[in-house]
């Protein structure tokens, strides 16, 4: 799960970590009250949306001006001016589709004077099993070319139960961090890992952490993510999710625990398995069409979920042809068929559907299928049910 | 020979009682009789738990006295998330040497805790996330149809479990069948990776050939394909047939699984499948030709 950085940072200032004072505004109303509380005389408005880039991105309307979604402003007059061209309208950034995504909230926050940037995340590194920090002294930057271009440049420090001195002491050298930076650092490196924590995150990264003129380091920008499996635990975290930021059938698909993500192109999917459901999506484009979906129905689906799974991705306009592709292990094919069935006459479908079953009961299901009357095209294996839903939809 | 499991096994199930563990134990039990021999439950310890086919096995408080009073040498964990990191715990302690471990939606910061306790056990665990662990007509763990299986020659390691099934299904049809099929499981951080899997398969005299099937997310793909460069040289090799899934996957998105996903510009399909071909192993386009590719690669 996805937060806003304005609330990334409430998080880790709750730890102690250091953060500029700020204020989110969801409506322009908000913005003089805002502007007010903080001192000045440098101001930023950042768009709030869950995509990176925002700084270097542009909005899809002419009224919101040419400058990108991270904007200074050195009048209290300038912050609204930028807040009425900002908020409503569409950020186009290099993670966005090219329709951008409206900005609904914006976070107005004290401005830094900057002397370095730096880069900072901690995740969980795979290789190793543990919690890592990586840092790099090329921050403000997209790390992905820091870490083509000049891979020499990126630390990766696997830490085991906690942040030893030893480990706060590496951090710092690899940050080439002096003096004050230095004592904050040794402070804030072990802050953070007790947030990713104690807050089970998937993704902490702090680009850039700055050292300001001053020599302090403050957290200037702050992307966190969570483990979705282990929100059981974090109330307070489940109240910061944003649905708006979310694709509505990804909502829906949520709440009936199926595994639905949304794509580009024209073929619906249903499938039990996520390695079997990506493994279908790939065969549609080895045959030369495109998947509308990922889908995984999970493996003890009963007839309900199934026929939620079908309405969800019939509500995709792009869709012209339906795969169902099922190896019963756990799932009963008969349980599929009936599920689909059900889904077909409620939605009265108007697109082709290819149904293949395999594995327990699955000469039930075929027969249920057969029996029904309905249109629907029966297929042997994934080969067979992958060419004939890509020979459907080109008619 | 075979790895891992075979029909001397004896398997405690660690959440029994509830509606999956009850389940696949009936399932396991019907198996070619794989030796399903009590249940753990902390309050429950004393009661017997009836199985379908009239079986009756006891239910222990603890793990510790279950293989104490059944000489159990394996454990598969049904668990629900929340606790099912503490009863792998429990497992180790108790020092089972085999622990299978289904249960989906672990918190990935508890493996990491769990992992480091493995690191200093006797035990080795499976998952989790995983369909479990099938060696052909003797011993079915976890949840895999065991009616798709038939005792052959491959040996199957996967990421994902109905990829596993579809390898199975398709080496049965062609005739090869297979000596034990494993699931891996689907999460970023997990107890056993294609190297160990590989590692034993190698060293089985039953197992002529392999499947190995991954998908995108880390670079244990990567590893495996450098671990069995390294083994080719000393001569250790044996025929293999691959499938990465996830090519069409939008980079940055967890694809149902938790340790499916393409991020930090790493993970992705094409430099898997690149780095299997270098290692040798034919990898098929098609996820349906699992079977009739490994018959080309055996023809030679």
């Amino acid at each position: 799960m996805n937060i806003h950085e304005y609330q990334a940072k409430a998080v880790l200032k709750s730890f102690g970590a250091p953060v500029a004072e700020g204020v989110p505004v969801l409506s322009l109303d908000d913005v003089q009250k805002a502007v007010d509380t903080l001192p000045g005389p440098l101001w930023v408005v950042k768009s709030q949306i869950h995509a990176g880039g925002r700084g270097k991105g542009k909005f899809v309307e002419a009224e919101a001006g040419e400058k990108g979604g991270v904007r200074l402003a050195f009048t209290k007059e300038d912050v609204l001016a930028h807040a009425k061209e900002m908020l409503g309208h569409h950020l186009v950034t290099a993670q966005t589709s090219a329709s951008g995504k409206q900005v609904n909230r914006l976070y107005i926050e004290d401005g830094a004077d900057i002397d370095r940037e730096l880069y900072l995340s901690i995740l969980v590194d795979r290789e190793s099993g543990k919690v890592a920090f990586v840092v790099s002294t090329e921050g403000g930057m997209d790390i992905e070319a820091v870490a083509h271009d000049t891979p020499e440049k990126i630390m990766t420090l696997p830490v085991d139960g906690g942040v030893t001195e030893d480990d706060a002491s590496k951090l710092c050298d690899a940050l080439k961090l002096e003096g004050t930076a230095r004592t904050d650092g040794m402070k804030l490196f072990p802050i953070l890992y007790k947030a990713f924590t104690e807050k089970d995150m998937a993704m902490l990264e702090v680009n850039p952490l700055i050292v300001m003129e001053n020599g302090h380091l403050r957290v200037l920008d702050a992307k966190v993510s969570f483990d979705g499996n282990a929100l059981f635990r974090h109330p307070d975290i489940i109240e910061l999710r944003d649905k708006t930021e979310e694709d509505e059938k990804e909502i829906e698909a949520s709440e009936w625990d199926l595994a639905y993500i949304a794509l580009d192109g024209t073929i619906g999917c249903m499938v039990n398995g996520a390695g079997l459901a990506m493994a279908t999506m790939d065969i549609i484009k080895l045959y030369g069409e495109e998947p509308a979906n990922f889908c995984d129905v999970g493996g003890g689906a009963g007839k309900e979920k199934v026929a939620a799974a079908f309405k969800i991705i019939m509500k995709d306009p792009n869709v012209k042809g339906i795969l169902v592709n099922i190896f019963g292990g756990i799932m009963k094919c008969d349980v599929i068929a009936e599920g689909v069935i059900a889904a077909v006459k409620e939605t009265n479908l108007a697109v082709p559907l290819v149904v293949r079953l395999e594995g327990t009961n699955v000469e039930l299901g075929k027969k249920i299928i057969a029996d029904s009357g309905l249109n629907v095209i029966s297929a042997d294996d994934l080969d067979d049910a992958a060419q004939k839903i890509v020979n459907a939809v080109r008619g | 020979m075979s790895i891992l499991i075979d029909n001397n096994t004896k398997i405690l199930t660690q959440g029994m009682t509830g509606n999956t563990g009850s389940f696949h134990t009936n399932q396991g039990l019907a198996y070619y009789g794989t030796k399903m021999v009590g249940g753990i439950h902390p309050k429950k310890g004393g009661e017997m738990w009836k199985a379908d086919n009239g079986t009756e096995l006891p239910i222990f408080s603890t793990v510790a006295e279950g293989k104490e009073k059944t000489g159990a040498t394996a454990s598969v964990v049904y668990v629900p998330p929340a606790g099912a990191a503490a009863a792998i715990e429990e497992a180790i302690d108790a020092e089972i040497p085999l622990i299978v471990c289904i249960t989906e939606g672990v918190p990935v910061l508890d493996m990491v805790r769990v992992k480091a306790k493995l690191a200093k056990s006797k035990s080795r665990l499976i998952g989790p996330n995983c369909p479990g662990i099938i060696t052909a007509n003797e011993c079915k763990i976890g949840i895999m149809p065991g009616s798709i299986f038939k005792k052959g020659s491959v040996g199957v390691v996967s990421r994902s479990g109905t990829l596993t099934y579809e390898a199975v299904f398709q080496t049965t049809q062609v005739g090869l069948g297979q000596t034990t099929a494993v699931g891996i499981g689907g999460d970023p951080v997990k107890g056993t990776e294609f190297i160990d899997m590989l590692e034993m398969f190698l060293a089985d005299d039953e197992t002529k050939s392999i499947i190995m099937i991954g998908e995108i997310g880390g670079s244990a793909e990567e590893d495996a394909a450098q671990f069995l460069i390294d083994e080719a040289k000393k001569g250790r090799k044996k025929p293999m047939v691959g499938f990465i899934a996830g090519r069409t996957a939008p980079k940055g998105r967890t694809m149902g699984h938790a340790g499916a996903i393409v991020s930090g510009g790493k993970g992705d399909a094409e430099s898997k499948i690149a780095a299997m071909e270098a290692a040798g192993i034919r990898v098929s386009p098609s996820p349906a030709r699992l079977g009739t590719t490994m018959v080309e690669v055996l023809k030679g």
